[in-house]
């Protein structure tokens, strides 16, 4: 498979970097070893090392130095890349989310439109017309960052970030488009929100997105969001509902 | 009987912490835990807990509680006293030791005095639910510790409740002012504290003057410091003409330094994000983390390059020097005849217990 530079982050981490741009070979190369290196941890072949962590371009390994020397994790990392397939996609999981979009839910789609000389009805076409595939979860829990966003909406971050951007607000910003799993601050284009919680502590799986899941997205009524979000809101929204396909690795 | 154990007063942004969550960075969630994890292993020892048992945290301020029923033994480590009122009777202690409430005993901590973490752990732990696998407090995401929340004031704590029997209070004989395990910052001269990193990984990003200027200058903490980071002051840091201030975000780890387009470099901490955008010019290691995370605001520092082998050799030896510091602890039993357990209860008297206190 492709060659990764490795990196020091430090002595408890070493980063193996595909490339440095966001290009889904890369993200597919991150994911074949991230599979192959959680399968190893799995079997016990990997003690030492405490968890992996995928981003758009690299794979982070985190390690106690103390267990696993760096130099022998080093010569384990070799060994599993060189027998290390790149060929299969990875993660099979397509998504279909509901997006209420413009009005209170997506302050920013009437300027997006502007901006782009479309009109907001269009600007909804060209989000809803993409499948976006998850490049990494992070940021905030359970923040999915996913692309690609057509070049049409390719949108710079705003001149001023808002400090209070609302849980399930879905945005863009040049060629990612993420929902806010949390209220926080944001310098992304709302255009629309998601009425379903992304991230619960409480559940088994905490994050409802995972690298390397497709995700479309459909537009539903203001009427249907506060349903299926009262729905949510009393736990007892059933999210397969909007899970297409999972077939296994 | 069911103990009750009052924090009257928490002090700012206190909080329970363990040694972290892990296996949850890939869903964006940070590792969070105690800021200097051998200062909470020498609490957690003292107590005779395991030492992923959580603690609380606090920050210059020292906490205050009041044992409403029951009995409840806390150990304290960091640089602090314990001032205990047991009746009309008003006693102060030192840290690094185990103290044993009775109902009515109020504690009022005193201010951290040097560095700004303290720690305090009860014997058998607290009872709170873990969540992904740890108790720690994430407040920016509202999970683990008590209701997600930093501690507030007059709050009961929910305490596991353990039989002490008749196991004595503990102590460590002498104050860990080793350089070395940096449990304490040693100020004693006017020198900066030096903090050792790994340079990477996007140290390329960053003009030859800038690695020179980031290893020889020296930098203050800012007041800009909490959990997930700490601004330095000092050289600003120009990143190479070639290439943008700004990278294609890839993993972060606490300690690993960041540096946007002002060039201010920041310290990423224990509840830092997973990710993040900005090239990262370096990472302190391990062995020097606790001691970094515990300096003031105002505090100097200097950073000093190590290799990665090095940085597991210091790790090596911190960790045996920790553990003969762990291995020093001694009980107060009887001594010279005199039970000390009893004459807390009966003679409170200022400076008389110390006399009694000296280890063999």
């Amino acid at each position: 498979m492709m060659q990764p530079r490795f990196l020091n982050l430090g002595d408890r981490a070493l980063t193996l970097e595909f490339g440095d741009t966001i290009d889904r070979q890369l993200v597919i190369a991150v994911a074949a070893l991230d599979v192959r290196l959680t399968q190893e941890i799995t079997a016990g072949r990997l003690a030492g090392v405490i968890e992996t962590v995928p981003t758009f371009r690299s794979l982070t390994v985190i390690f106690d130095p103390l267990v696993l020397p760096r130099a022998v994790l080093q010569d384990r990392l070799m060994a599993v890349l060189s027998e290390t397939e790149t060929s299969a996609e990875q993660s099979s999981r397509r998504w279909c989310l509901p997006v209420c979009y413009g009005g209170e839910y997506g302050p920013d789609l009437e300027s997006v439109a502007e901006a782009k000389d479309l009109t907001p009805e269009k600007v909804i076409d060209l989000h809803v017309s993409q499948n976006y595939l998850v490049y990494m979860i992070g940021f905030l829990p359970g923040f999915p960052f996913m692309g690609d966003v057509i070049s049409a909406l390719d949108m710079p971050r705003r001149t001023e970030p808002r400090v209070r951007v609302p849980a399930g607000s879905v945005a863009i910003t040049g060629q990612q488009t993420a929902i806010y799993p949390w209220e926080s601050p944001g310098g992304w284009q709302l255009l629309g929100r998601c009425p379903l919680t992304l991230f619960d502590a409480g559940r088994p799986q905490p994050a409802l997105l995972a690298p390397g899941d497709r995700v479309a997205f459909h537009a539903v009524t203001g009427e249907r969001y506060q349903e299926l979000f009262e729905l949510d809101q009393g736990g007892v929204l059933d999210f397969f509902q909007f899970l297409l396909e999972e077939s296994s690795v | 009987m069911t103990s009750q154990l009052m924090l009257l007063s928490p002090g700012p942004l206190a909080s329970i912490q363990d040694l972290g969550r892990f296996g949850y960075r890939r869903f964006g969630v940070p590792q969070s835990g105690v800021l200097h994890p051998d200062l909470a292993r020498v609490a957690n020892t003292l107590a005779e807990n395991s030492e992923d048992i959580a603690v609380i945290e606090f920050f210059l301020t020292g906490p205050s509680f009041r044992l409403e029923k029951g009995i409840v033994r806390l150990a304290f480590a960091g640089d602090f006293t314990v001032e205990l009122t047991r009746g009309r009777a008003k006693r102060t202690l030192r840290s690094w030791r185990t103290l044993t409430l009775e109902a009515g005993d109020t504690l009022q901590l005193g201010p951290v005095m040097s560095g700004k973490v303290g720690y305090v752990a009860v014997a058998g732990g607290f009872d709170l639910p873990s969540v992904m696998g740890s108790c720690a407090t994430y407040m920016r995401g509202g999970f683990g510790g008590v209701s997600g929340s930093r501690l507030l004031p007059n709050t009961i704590l929910p305490i596991a409740q353990e039989d002490l029997g008749d196991r004595p209070d503990r102590l460590l004989p002498r104050s860990p002012r080793s350089e070395n395990l940096g449990l304490i910052p040693t100020s004693e001269d006017d020198l900066p504290t030096i903090i050792r990193v790994i340079l990477g990984p996007q140290e390329e990003y960053f003009t030859d003057v800038a690695l020179n200027d980031f290893l020889t200058g020296t930098y203050t903490v800012s007041r800009e410091s909490d959990r997930m980071g700490s601004r330095l002051e000092g050289p600003i840091l120009a990143h190479h003409p070639e290439k943008k201030p700004e990278i294609i975000s890839d993993g972060i780890v606490p300690g690993a330094i960041q540096v946007p387009g002002n060039g201010a470099p920041i310290v990423l901490l224990m509840d830092g994000p997973t990710v993040g955008g900005y090239p990262k010019i370096a990472t302190v290691i391990t062995a020097d983390l606790g001691k970094f995370a515990a300096m003031t605001p105002g505090n100097r520092l200097g950073f000093a390059a190590v290799t990665p082998y090095a940085a597991e050799t210091i790790l090596r030896a911190q960790r045996a020097e920790l553990e003969d510091l762990l291995a020093s602890i001694v009980s107060l039993e009887l001594r010279n005849g005199v039970n000390i357990q009893a004459m807390y209860k009966t003679c409170l008297v200022s400076g008389v217990v110390d006399a009694f206190e000296r280890p063999k």
